[in-house]
């Protein structure tokens, strides 16, 4: 830390600037806050008071009824598999296939990586990945979601890089002891790289949780549905509702609180890991900005 | 220039070495049977760009029709739509956006209070884990014209609403917002661990130089940011095309269609909503080849200006 020269001006310049910022806090946080205390507001007060952090009476009413009924349950089920099998599979794609790239004396590694660099430049873009997808009778069911963009060659690049740069003398040590490549790689290079999984773990949890896109082109079967499409199409397609007519009767729709309690359970488990995302995420942008 | 005698041996060589290292390769071919599948089989479906595909007759009984969706495109008023629309949103982001982050970084590196730093940085980094789908949906809450917070304030204000959600002339200013609220906190990360790294000896010498804070500020902090702005720079022109897809396709609607509509929006909506696979991978293809030279562009650039290029 360097000593400060503090003059009037600078001291000055200190408090705005610490105004400022908070300002910025404030207005990044917010909305947040005003989605979270909107679900739990009765609609009335959502349509008299135009803006509120604390509601006046507290009620659950939105939460029961999207609980009351099966979609909302049953999206946060696709999404909840979706991300966990996803996860696990891209993460299982990315390490065994980084790993061999990682082996500088590997024959046609070379060859592999360029396969991986050029597809990172050019593709064949949404409509020829569309009918591949479709030919693969992949359409409406959850693989799709998963299988067409399981790795991140970024993603992929970088482990490779990490895996690189472990000592060599490791490998050679393990291959003394008799140990096949596999072996190596899944007791000496594995542990290694507990930080870079968790990173990586994270990176492709996140990308599944949040990702709508590949669930609006490949599933018409809106039974499997995630979250986040639920959620799109209550909120932005006007009256779509949710739940089955049947079941709506049990409950009078608390219409605008309940756009606002589906979002927020869309964002929870964003924020529960929040704090190890943020630590994460930050690992891999530097690892990322080492180039490999 | 070996001769066959020596080559003879060395190969066998090469075949025992890839035997020997048969765990490598078993541990590559999920992957590579991956990147084969799914980004090398749509590379060569491209070619349907070139066709009248018909999903019944296939990529191989398809007609060929030449360049006769590339022509038909640059001929369309939707061509010079699409390439206006992509080109000033990039503009705006390029202009409104990539400073934001820098700004807001040098302002936390003033902040000498580590808690207090730590904190705000805590909430400024929040809304890059939302999905666009959660972001979007609150833009909608917002900014609604039945009921929403910004317009009851405007209308208490102003006496009248703004329809931002369907004004074609409120929608680049409601995309570079979304994005500077969104990506403006988690941009500074790059910004912040580069700052860091300043050999905090610099600022002493420029303390006994008589340099007050802003001199400092302009003399040694600014220049400490410069290669990774050039490079960030860099990378956003060669990215200049890519617009966000998905936040684009949800706050674009009927009404604001003439200038929300992206290359990338164009092809789902003419591809997949209406079916026509052909000229809309022929919108795509020319997208990519364009995207191609843009890289290739920033690379070459990237070593001119001694960065050492992106790959």
């Amino acid at each position: 830390m360097h000593k400060m020269h503090n003059t009037t001006a600078g001291r000055i310049f200190d408090f705005f600037n610490h105004i400022f910022l908070l300002l910025v806090a404030i207005i990044t946080v917010v909305p947040f806050l005003y989605i979270v205390a909107g679900s739990f507001a009765s609609e009335t007060e959502l349509a008299t008071r135009s803006f509120f952090i604390f509601p006046k009476e507290i009620t659950t009413d939105a939460y029961r009824y999207i609980f009351s009924t099966n979609s909302v349950i049953r999206s946060l089920g696709v999404s909840i598999l979706v991300t966990i099998v996803g996860t696990i599979i891209s993460m299982i794609l990315t390490l065994t296939m980084a790993y061999p790239l990682s082996r500088r004396t590997m024959i046609g590694r070379n060859v592999i990586l360029n396969l991986v660099l050029f597809s990172m430049l050019f593709s064949g873009g949404m409509i020829p990945t569309f009918i591949l997808v479709r030919s693969l009778g992949l359409l409406d069911s959850i693989w799709a979601l998963i299988l067409p963009l399981a790795i991140n060659p970024f993603n992929l690049i970088i482990v490779k890089t990490f895996f690189q740069e472990l000592p060599k003398e490791l490998e050679d040590a393990s291959k003394i002891d008799g140990c096949t490549e596999f072996q190596t790689f899944w007791r000496v290079m594995l542990p290694l790289s507990k930080p870079v999984i968790a990173t990586f773990t994270l990176f492709y949890a996140v990308y599944y949780w949040n990702d709508f896109f590949q669930a609006l082109l490949y599933l018409k079967d809106t039974t499997k549905w995630p979250i986040q499409l639920l959620l799109q199409q209550l909120v932005m397609v006007a009256n779509v509702g949710i739940g089955d007519i049947a079941e709506a009767s049990l409950y009078e729709p608390p219409e605008e609180s309940v756009k606002l309690a589906v979002i927020v359970v869309a964002t929870v488990p964003i924020l529960l890991f929040y704090p190890f995302l943020q630590k994460h995420f930050a690992k891999g942008v530097m690892l990322g900005s080492v180039k490999g | 220039m070996d001769s066959v005698v020596v080559k003879q041996p060395r190969k066998k060589s090469k075949w025992a070495k890839m035997g020997k290292e048969k765990w490598l390769y078993l541990m590559v071919l999920p992957g590579l049977i991956y990147f084969i599948v799914f980004k090398y089989f749509p590379m060569w479906g491209v070619l349907i760009a070139f066709q009248d595909y018909s999903p019944f007759r296939g990529l191989l009984g398809s007609n060929w029709v030449g360049f006769e969706h590339f022509q038909y495109f640059f001929s369309n008023p939707d061509f010079l739509r699409l390439l206006r629309n992509t080109f000033i949103l990039a503009l705006y982001d390029l202009v409104f956006f990539f400073p934001a982050p820098i700004i807001l970084a040098l302002l936390l590196n003033e902040i000498r209070i580590s808690f207090y730093k730590r904190a705000i940085q805590t909430f400024v980094y929040v809304p890059h884990f939302m999905s666009w789908v959660i972001i979007a949906s609150i833009s909608y809450v917002f900014l609604t014209t039945s009921g929403g917070v910004v317009n009851e304030l405007l209308e208490g204000l102003l006496g009248e609403k703004i329809n931002f959600l369907s004004s074609p002339d409120w929608f680049r200013p409601m995309i570079i917002g979304q994005i500077i609220w969104k990506e403006t906190g988690w941009g500074t990360v790059i910004f912040l661990a580069a700052l860091a790294s300043v050999d905090q000896e610099q600022y002493e010498a420029a303390i006994v130089d008589g340099a007050g804070r802003f001199r400092r500020l302009w003399h040694v902090t600014l220049p400490a940011l410069r290669s990774t702005i050039v490079i960030l720079l860099i990378l956003r022109l060669g990215n200049f095309l890519d617009t966000g897809f998905q936040q684009i396709y949800l706050m674009s609607n009927s009404l604001n269609r003439s200038v929300a509509d992206v290359f990338d929006t164009y092809v789902y909506f003419v591809g997949i909503t209406e079916g026509a696979f052909s000229y809309s991978t022929a919108v795509g293809l020319f997208k990519s080849v364009v995207g191609i030279v843009l890289i290739v562009g920033a690379d070459r650039l990237a070593k001119k200006l001694g960065q050492g290029g992106l790959f």
